[in-house]
């Protein structure tokens, strides 16, 4: 070690923070050393004299009490903060919650009390479903209209209209009695390919309207009045082929 | 019914861990006042001024008391604050460094003929007061922190945001400087 290292690192060999090697090649420099020895004995001496001297500034007496005071503010107002917090937590779960009901509410409402015509679709869907499960299709099996119109009579009180659309690719099958909308109807099957179809009819007192479309539970509903006759089909086709349908036979 | 019990308990767990926070935070970090205060009022120069950084301190440290270990050293914590506060309140009131100096250069040699002048200068309150706040800061926060709180260059080295070598040769350097300045006032014309 040559004397400018040993300078350099005279620091930190004072404040002993040197590796224990290079410690010791300090230590035995300034030792050898003359020039050095006595640059380190001054060093040594003015270092310590003056960190003696350096004055320590001691935290006035009331700087504690203010900063416990500021810290309990600080807790204070952290905790005010949790408090708004949960506040405001509370109200939008309880937001969320009345919004909630409120849809349930609107929703069951809307489900339980369904409009008289929804009634009636779904009543017409359940005698759909039924016709064809019972295998009591047809009362009367027959694709001429002429044959089915007049078997309604005696059996009603009305003259159902009768219509044969073969030429539409909607033959008609038969027909048949229900009991719908606390009445007995008439019910006309027709197929399309391997589709039945149900039309429902009855006298009405309203003026001509419709179609109007409905879906129940995937069956595929239309309502409509003419000439004081209301009718309802009903079928698992498509809803344009029913379309189709209900055009034809309002033609 | 459960989950608000559940929710209840939770939020009794969490000012139970809050006040055990508190009370390590009162055992380990604000004992440190003074060397809070010591090294503000060193590094602002005015009593004002290092009472409100050393209060913003606290109110940070316990702000930012979870990144504490309880295997750290509370004092040399406390103390990275302080100093960031500072930093802050110069960059804010744009105290005008009087030297600009390449800090970290080497060390100069230091060569005394008398230094029982320059111990009597330094004996001299007013002196070393001056002598001590007219150095750089980055050479007063590293004197400071090692002559007064005789903390380890290490810790040192932590708090300043340094390599440990150049905590070094920074503190070699801030010395070397003062006892400059001590040796160079007191009566003696120029330097």
């Amino acid at each position: 070690m040559n004397c400018q290292q040993a300078r350099e690192l005279m620091d930190a060999y004072l404040d002993q923070e040197l590796d224990l090697m290079t410690s010791s090649q300090v230590g035995r420099h300034v030792a050898e050393c003359e020039g050095c020895g006595e640059v380190y004995a001054k060093y040594r001496r003015v270092r310590d004299g003056v960190s003696e001297q350096m004055p320590y500034f001691a935290a006035p007496p009331k700087l504690e009490e203010k900063i416990r005071a500021e810290l309990d503010l600080r807790k204070e107002e952290r905790r005010a903060a949790k408090t708004v917090a949960n506040w405001g937590r509370w109200a939008a779960i309880a937001a969320c919650v009345a919004g909630v009901l409120l849809f349930t509410f609107v929703s069951v409402r809307a489900l339980r009390r369904p409009s008289g015509s929804e009634l009636l679709a779904q009543e017409v869907v359940s005698s759909h479903i039924r016709s064809l499960l019972a295998n009591h299709l047809s009362d009367v099996v027959s694709s001429d209209q002429h044959t089915v119109k007049p078997w309604f009579s005696g059996k009603l009180d009305f003259a159902p209209v009768v219509k044969d659309l073969s030429a539409d690719g909607f033959p008609l099958i038969g027909g048949r009695l229900d009991y719908l909308n606390d009445r007995p109807v008439a019910a006309l099957i027709y197929k399309h390919r391997q589709h039945t179809i149900n039309l429902f009819t009855w006298p009405s007192a309203g003026g001509d309207s419709g179609p109007q479309s409905y879906s129940v539970r995937g069956y595929h509903v239309l309502q409509w009045t003419r000439a004081q006759m209301t009718y309802w089909a009903v079928s698992d086709m498509s809803a344009a082929d029913l379309n189709n349908f209900a055009r034809d036979f309002m033609r | 019914m459960v989950d608000v019990r559940k929710e209840r308990w939770n939020k009794q767990a969490g000012t139970q861990v809050g006040r055990e926070e508190r009370e390590l935070f009162e055992k380990v970090i604000l004992p440190h006042l003074n060397s809070a205060y010591n090294l503000a009022r060193w590094l602002t120069r005015n009593e004002q001024d290092a009472e409100d950084i050393v209060q913003d301190s606290f109110v940070r440290a316990l702000r930012s008391f979870d990144t504490f270990r309880p295997t750290e050293d509370g004092r040399a914590w406390l103390l990275a604050i302080v100093r960031n506060c500072c930093r802050t309140w110069h960059q804010r009131s744009r105290v005008a460094q009087a030297v600009e100096l390449d800090v970290d250069s080497q060390p100069a040699l230091a060569a005394w003929s008398d230094p029982e002048a320059l111990l009597r200068n330094a004996g001299d309150s007013e002196q070393l007061h001056a002598a001590i706040g007219e150095l750089p800061l980055e050479y007063r926060e590293v004197l400071i922190l090692r002559e007064l709180e005789e903390l380890s260059y290490k810790e040192i080295a932590q708090i300043v945001e340094v390599p440990l070598g150049t905590v070094m040769s920074r503190l070699s350097r801030a010395r070397r400087e003062l006892y400059a300045r001590l040796s160079a006032s007191g009566g003696q014309v120029g330097r």
